[in-house]
């Protein structure tokens, strides 16, 4: 089993990578997502076009909650003096 | 250089109340952990308490640096938003150090920062495809969650690469690669994203509490 796999990865190219191959990763892809609509469908069968959607908007929201928090880190660390930001440091090593 | 005096009977309560954060953190992401992914050996990787405290030290070491940067060299008034992109550039230059360069969007962030242009093609393939591997061998513990996804018939195919494609170019790094590769690529980056996000959430609650001067929010 782990050989077909071996074989087929090593085939890069668009049309020669084996179907389990990206339904395993998809698969992977959609447990990482958040649970929000899929719990009245439990019906056992995700489609991988919806799953990759959810993927790109999970992403995007990932991002700019990274960024929403980077500005407000920036804002903090404007009025934050070193003393403290010296203490926190020392926290977390 | 003197500490304030009302630090002094701060510091034991913000190390007693950080020390239960990231135990508290660590405790439901363990949970999260047996419940969800029981075979995501990667994903353990972005959720131990140990990987989070390793960044938040380099996120903290980053910022001090966006911090001294911006106050000796800067404008006389750079904007918001010029802070806040330099604070989301260091904090992802941490994330991807973080990621030990085993990962394609990690080493991408890097040869951005650094603007060099050698694209280290040798060591993805080799990379992604133990990756790849054992995904394959697990394959069968996840057949247990009752999880399938419909098969590809030949009218998808075009439409799960446009979408593959689409979340390429999400992905630092991969806007060129083979389909398997952003996927995995995707599920390292979504949980490397997530950690940032809690870092700098518990790195905000710190800094707006101490900022007030009162004692921290009790969790």
């Amino acid at each position: 089993m782990s050989s077909r796999r071996s074989r087929s990865s090593r085939q890069t190219g668009a049309s020669m990578i084996s179907e389990d191959q990206i339904n395993d990763l998809v698969l992977q892809l959609h447990r990482l997502l958040p649970e929000l609509g899929n719990n009245h469908r439990r019906s056992g069968k995700v489609s991988a076009s919806k799953v990759l959607q959810e993927t790109c908007t999970y992403i995007r929201n990932l991002n700019k909650e990274v960024d929403d928090l980077s500005e407000r880190l920036s804002q903090l660390l404007e009025s934050t003096d070193s003393a403290q930001a010296a203490l926190i440091r020392s926290l977390l090593m | 250089m003197a500490s304030p005096t009302y630090l002094n009977s701060t510091p034991t309560d913000l190390v007693r109340r950080k020390k239960r954060q990231s135990a508290s953190s660590s405790a439901a992401s363990s949970r999260r952990n047996n419940a969800a992914s029981a075979t995501a050996g990667d994903g353990d990787r972005w959720r131990s308490e140990k990987q989070q405290r390793n960044y938040s030290a380099k996120l903290i070491q980053a910022l001090q640096q966006v911090r001294l940067s911006s106050s000796a060299a800067e404008t006389p008034s750079p904007t918001a938003k010029k802070r806040g992109k330099a604070v989301r550039e260091a904090a992802d230059r941490a994330l991807a150090v973080s990621a030990r360069g085993r990962t394609l969007w990690s080493r991408a962030i890097l040869a951005n920062r650094i603007k060099l242009k050698f694209r280290k093609q040798k060591r993805p393939r080799p990379a992604a495809i133990p990756a790849v591997i054992t995904t394959g061998s697990s394959s069968r513990r996840w057949k247990k969650q009752r999880v399938t996804v419909v098969k590809l018939n030949k009218k998808s195919i075009p439409t799960v690469n446009r979408k593959v494609r689409v979340l390429g170019r999400l992905v630092p790094g991969c806007k060129k690669e083979s389909v398997p590769v952003i996927l995995e690529e995707a599920t390292d980056y979504i949980q490397a994203l997530e950690m940032q996000v809690r870092a700098m959430k518990s790195l905000a609650e710190l800094l707006s509490g101490s900022n007030s001067g009162s004692a921290p929010p009790p969790i």
